[in-house]
């Protein structure tokens, strides 16, 4: 090296609101600034006051609810009669929707274990936590990978006539077929937005259209036998 | 008047008993604001000074807090409930009628807490899928996301336990119906629902152990879980503010 110094010394800091930091660079890394000091505001009373601002106008909202419609409550428990259909409670109806089509072992264990697996490890995945576009790199080769995929996996919901699960799993998959069919460079709008999106964003949507409609279809169109119904003739 | 009140609560904030339980003194500088966080043992589980980024509507909607909110009006309307609530066949039941027909504001109470219960799930939900839309979830903060995964399950087990607690059909068949979904884990599946219910059927044995998890078990392990996971948000550099936006500057 020609320059005789290993360092150089930056200041940073605005000294009326934090001690003055004093940082030594050495020549051989690469530093970045990449933000300087933010706005910062006390937590009390500012960030109490509107978290108790936004808890008390979610109890008046709960309060007046409570006030207008009644909780439901049926007859004493009967173990001797069971109703038709006999319902979880809501939360739990997309699951017993699956159960519907799926042995108890696949829809009732396997499924919500993978959930909830799947949901503990999205941070350690550095493909995750990167998040970079899902077709901006090895497009033709994450292509193959996603048809093989997608083909299968829509057989094996088609086998099982799991058609309530198979048409989300089809719209979400055109959206991805069309994200990949976008240049990135030219892209404006919905489509370039589309197309950064990476394996985790398309995964996760999908696990929430797929949550959202099985639970509907279950909580609504669901009746006797588990036959379907339509909610305004129930 | 305002005056007045001002000089009132300026008088008991510097009276000796006040002092010696909060420490934090009179005064309105930002080092006493500071110390009124960091001094008190709950509310020193966050940070003194937060960045004005966060706290804005559109970064968090606020579903965190909301959360907090809803388990708070849980807890009081549950321990109000607790005290007309007998968790014995069929005397639960009748307890519900009391709750609709005797009890002053009864059905206010249940209504409630039925529905701040469906409002928590609901909130839950939105606040895990909002965090990871933003990407709050990436490191630093991975952890904190696995304990808000904990909070979702612990959550629905509340959920699912006080479901039971009416002994009505719809509790009773509802519950009936989600045991034997445990009875299908191979191998212990039996045994599993065996544990779960205290016997072989959903009787007064589940009645009480679901009124146990319910009342004891289960807010006890939210109150831990949610202490941490405040804890970590402070921990882990405060609560997630998006991409950096200001420039970047490079050597």
């Amino acid at each position: 090296m020609s320059d005789p110094k290993d360092f150089v010394a930056v200041l940073d800091s605005d000294a009326r609101k934090t001690p003055r930091r004093i940082a030594f660079i050495t020549k051989r890394t690469s530093p970045q600034v990449r933000v300087k000091d933010e706005d910062r505001v006390m937590t009390y009373p500012e960030a109490f006051f509107r978290a108790a601002v936004a808890i008390g106008v979610l109890a008046i909202a709960l309060v007046v609810t409570s006030l207008l419609w009644n909780a439901p409550l049926e007859g004493l428990a009967n173990p001797m009669h069971t109703p038709n259909p006999a319902k979880a409670p809501w939360y739990f109806l997309g699951l017993q929707e699956l159960l519907h089509y799926f042995p108890p072992v696949v829809a009732g264990v396997l499924i919500p274990g993978l959930v909830v697996m799947a949901l503990i490890v999205i941070p350690y995945f550095n493909i995750n936590v990167e998040a970079e576009g899902l077709w901006l790199r090895d497009k033709a080769k994450r292509m193959r990978i996603f048809g093989v995929v997608v083909v299968i996996f829509c057989f094996f919901l088609a086998v099982f006539d799991v058609w309530v699960a198979l048409v989300p799993t089809i719209i979400v998959a055109a959206f991805m077929l069309l994200a990949a069919r976008t240049a990135p460079q030219t892209a404006q709008g919905f489509r370039l937005w589309l197309v950064q999106k990476p394996l985790s964003f398309w995964i996760m949507t999908w696990f929430l259209v797929e949550l959202f409609v099985l639970t509907a279809i279950g909580t609504f169109f669901r009746g006797p036998g588990w036959s379907w119904v339509l909610p305004w003739r129930a | 008047m305002a005056n007045a009140l001002n000089h009132l609560v300026e008088q008991v904030r510097e009276n000796r008993v006040w002092r010696s339980i909060f420490r934090s003194g009179t005064g309105e500088s930002n080092l006493h604001r500071a110390l009124f966080v960091q001094q008190n043992v709950f509310l020193h589980l966050f940070s003194v000074k937060a960045r004005k980024r966060t706290l804005e509507f559109s970064a968090t909607w606020y579903l965190g807090a909301l959360t907090f909110g809803t388990f708070l009006i849980l807890v009081i309307t549950g321990i109000l409930l607790m005290l007309y609530y007998h968790p014995s066949v069929p005397q639960a039941y009748a307890d519900m009628k009391d709750l609709q027909f005797v009890v002053s504001s009864g059905v206010f109470l249940r209504n409630l807490h039925r529905w701040s219960a469906h409002a928590m799930v609901f909130l839950v939900f939105a606040h895990m899928f909002k965090v990871f839309y933003r990407g709050a979830y990436r490191p630093p903060r991975e952890f904190n996301w696995v304990i808000g995964v904990v909070l979702l399950l612990v959550t629905l087990l509340l959920s699912y336990t006080g479901y039971l607690l009416p002994w009505d059909q719809l509790a009773y068949w509802a519950v009936t119906v989600g045991s034997n979904i445990a009875s299908a884990v191979p191998v212990m599946g039996s045994k599993i629902r065996f544990l779960m219910l205290g016997g072989t059927a959903v009787n007064a044995n589940a009645l009480l152990r679901f009124y146990v998890l319910h009342c004891v078990i289960l807010p006890f392990a939210a109150v831990l879980f949610i202490a941490v996971h405040f804890w970590r948000i402070r921990k882990d550099g405060g609560i997630y503010a998006g991409e950096p936006a200001t420039e970047v500057k490079s050597e």
